[in-house]
């Protein structure tokens, strides 16, 4: 279970200036990220309600799947417990909305401020672990927190059970709706998160995370602090998992304790796998992943068997088959498919 | 006028028609059909409730294959939301925004249709009959949208106080009860009914967590406090957990268990037949399983139903009974509205049941709502283990919850 054979692969040095189609590789990327972000803005005009809210929601859990790729795909540590970091930022935000009647943007930072002390914190015990006992010590994170969620003297602040309810922000400006709204504040969130990302790993800090994560000895001997690097980065993680966990309390307008199950560590899992390690902009893959993946099994599996409640069982067969083939067929996630198709086609 | 201001008038005018006409119905039911949409576990934790789903959807093929409800077929879409609250939330939003149903039925979960409670009255879209419990469910001046079904969880708790304030009046109570707002609505429901004897009769109270792996150390604990009447409100696999460790210990208080695991096959008999004798429960529906139904004409239509549209279903589950007197309800619901199917008139119908008779419930029950009373069933009956069966005695006890 190591990391880097998963992860990289072909990446091209920028400065061979390689071409497709006579349009050399930066102009390439520069064109993608405009098409993507005009794309990104005229959307919500031209779909109905409720996709711009899946669209919401794939943002949403792209940024956590950044989240958890900048601590399992740069740095090689896992994580199955950023269900819990997830849920501490969502729970943040709905308490102090709740509790406190703080508007809601006023939110977003202290929830990822609280997830990125809580990341650090937890990263300094998880150095002394490694691999599957790091995924294990997570894991107890992740089964741990619906638990302390109902925890009943904890009840007064988390609702206990019953959760709590999140006030959904109204458009302050006339030519949005409420979904719309909520969709451009995420967008932006994520743009800023990915800048943030970007500018990480890019510099001095990414390559030391990346050369922590290809060979720790090798890391120590030129001098880099692997331990403070770990832990920054679980604490990074966990604010950028943290920020995802506030803007999707407010997204869904509630929180309750089966909302964080282990499951949902599983998705982001899923997500960063199926878009690929290692990359920023698969991280947004991922997140159309967790969104639309379940979904477009369920539409199938109904087109094919008809609308039979006795049938949804094979709705997870299906999803299962998906997740077994692109494993087997792409398995550096998308990103990896995409590098793979500049590696052939630039010359 | 310009041609082009005739043709913006007319469009106009034909727009308002077909507003006009839209206003009469909701969306999602045409002349021929009408749209319901549902979620339920399928997946997850929670998936044993996914026979609730596929009995309803049996239920609602059986109504088609009968000519469906004043000539309309019904549409029944329900989705798996895997028991996850923002899970829930998409689906819904697909369900009342996409599939453009004109109302949900009996969405399952607490926690689940708490995450669209708020959307569902802000909506103005029915959500009717949840399968949950739980007493939020009735407020109709708060959510004049959403009603539960099922005796609420405070009106089983107000049975039993009430039946100890009655039959045992001296007793000290020992109350064990699952730590979450299933197990303290009972509680609530007791407190109420026992006003303030409830803090001088409950001698020891004690909680567990679903994800306790035994209540053993509280039954002992509670044991010691000497109690002779043991309220018990815990999941089958708990309350057998608790049988079985009472026989263990030798203490017999007077034993009353709740509804929910008051199931012959699921917990007395896991926990030893012999340890659940005199067990005092309470219920609302026929288990097609007890010997008294073998030849009531509700039961045996319920198997033939069982027979032709479920034919792998499993007869012993409660829960093919329990979705057949539910799904029934909604058809009275649908009966009642008539050709007025828009959603003020379903949701005003379904708040306007006057003693609607329902099969499967127990004999003398009957589904009432009025404008200011959302909590559709209100009466149970008590009902003793004998080693059996659940034997029943005593009249319907009503609780009315407000």
């Amino acid at each position: 279970m190591t990391v880097e054979k998963m992860s990289v692969g072909n990446r091209i040095d920028p400065a061979t200036k390689l071409k497709i189609m006579n349009i050399e590789l930066p102009q390439w990327r520069a064109f993608m990220i405009v098409a993507g972000l005009a794309l990104a803005v005229i959307l919500p005009f031209i779909v109905e309600g409720f996709s711009v809210f899946q669209l919401t929601q794939v943002m949403v859990y792209a940024i956590a799947v950044l989240g958890l790729n900048l601590l399992t795909g740069f740095n090689g540590q896992f994580s199955l417990g950023h269900s819990a970091f997830y849920a501490l930022g969502a729970y943040t935000t709905a308490i102090m909305i709740d509790q406190y009647e703080i508007t809601y943007y006023w939110t977003i930072i202290p929830a990822g401020i609280i997830c990125f002390v809580g990341g650090f914190l937890f990263g300094l015990p998880a150095l002394r672990l490694d691999g599957l006992y790091l995924a294990l010590a997570t894991f107890a994170l992740a089964v741990a927190t619906p638990q302390l969620l109902r925890y009943e003297h904890f009840e007064g602040f988390t609702g206990g059970v019953q959760g709590l309810d999140v006030f959904k922000p109204d458009s302050p400006v006339e030519f949005l709706n409420a979904d719309q709204w909520l969709y451009f504040f995420v967008l932006f969130s994520g743009i800023l998160l990915i800048i943030g990302a970007w500018n990480l790993v890019r510099g001095r800090t990414g390559r030391a995370m990346i050369a922590i994560r290809d060979n720790p000895i090798a890391a120590r001997s030129m001098g880099i602090n692997t331990a403070a690097y770990k832990s920054l980065t679980f604490g990074v993680s966990g604010f950028y998992t943290g920020i995802a966990g506030a803007l999707g309390a407010i997204v869904a307008e509630f929180v309750a304790p089966d909302s964080f199950t282990f499951f949902l560590s599983v998705w982001f899992l899923v997500g960063m796998v199926v878009g690929g390690l290692a990359s920023i902009p698969a991280a947004i893959m991922g997140g159309f992943f967790i969104v639309y993946g379940q979904n477009f099994s369920e539409e199938v599996v109904i087109n094919l068997f008809g609308d039979d409640p006795s049938k949804k069982a094979l709705i997870w067969v299906f999803y299962g088959a998906i997740l077994i083939f692109t494993v087997y067929v792409v398995p550096n996630g998308v990103a990896g498919l995409v590098r793979r198709w500049v590696a052939r086609f630039a010359r | 006028m310009k041609l082009h201001q005739i043709t913006l008038a007319s469009a106009a005018v034909l727009a308002l028609g077909i507003s006009g006409a839209m206003a009469a119905n909701a969306p999602g039911v045409t002349d021929t059909e009408i749209t319901i949409g549902n979620t339920n576990p399928y997946s997850g934790p929670a998936s044993s409730y996914s026979v609730y789903g596929k009995a309803i959807g049996a239920c609602w093929n059986w109504v088609n294959d009968n000519g469906g409800i004043n000539g309309r077929k019904i549409k029944w879409i329900s989705y798996d939301d895997g028991y996850s609250p923002p899970k829930t939330k998409e689906q819904i939003r697909k369900l009342v925004e996409r599939d453009k149903v004109a109302f949900t039925f009996q969405t399952l979960g607490t926690p689940t249709n708490s995450a669209v409670h708020k959307y569902m009255n802000k909506k103005k879209v029915p959500h009717l009959f949840l399968a949950t419990g739980a007493t939020k469910w009735g407020q109709p001046n708060k959510y004049p949208w959403t009603m539960g079904w099922q005796p609420n969880y405070q009106t089983v708790g107000a049975i039993f106080g009430n039946y100890i304030l009655d039959n045992t009046p001296n007793a000290k109570v020992a109350i064990l009860n699952q730590n979450d707002d299933y197990g303290k609505d009972y509680v609530i429901g007791m407190q109420k009914a026992m006003g303030d004897k409830f803090d001088k009769m409950v001698v020891k109270r004690e909680t567990y967590e679903t994800s306790d792996p035994t209540v053993d150390s509280q039954i002992v604990s509670l044991a010691n406090s000497g109690a002779d009447v043991f309220v018990n409100i815990s999941i089958p696999k708990f309350a057998a957990q608790a049988i079985k460790k009472m026989a263990a210990i030798g203490w017999k208080p007077l034993h009353l268990l709740n509804d929910v695991s008051a199931a012959i096959a699921a917990t007395y008999v896991p926990a030893g037949v012999e340890n659940s004798k005199g067990i005092i429960s309470v219920d609302f529906y026929k288990d097609p399983n007890d010997p008294e139904w073998a030849n009531d004409p509700e039961t045996l239509a319920w198997r033939k139903w069982m027979a032709e549209y479920q034919p792998r279903g499993d007869l012993k589950n409660k829960m093919n009974s329990y979705a057949w007197a539910v799904c029934h309800t909604m058809i009275a619901v649908l009966k009642q509205a008539g050709d007025d199917l828009s959603r003020e008139n379903i949701m005003k119908q379904a708040a306007n049941l006057n003693q609607v008779k329902v099969p499967m419930l127990l004999p003398g029950m009957v589904v009432d709502t009025s404008p200011t009373d959302f909590y559709p069933l209100e009466q149970m009956q008590m009902m003793k283990f004998d080693g059996e069966r659940n034997v029943r005695f005593g009249p319907l006890i009503s609780a009315e919850t407000e």
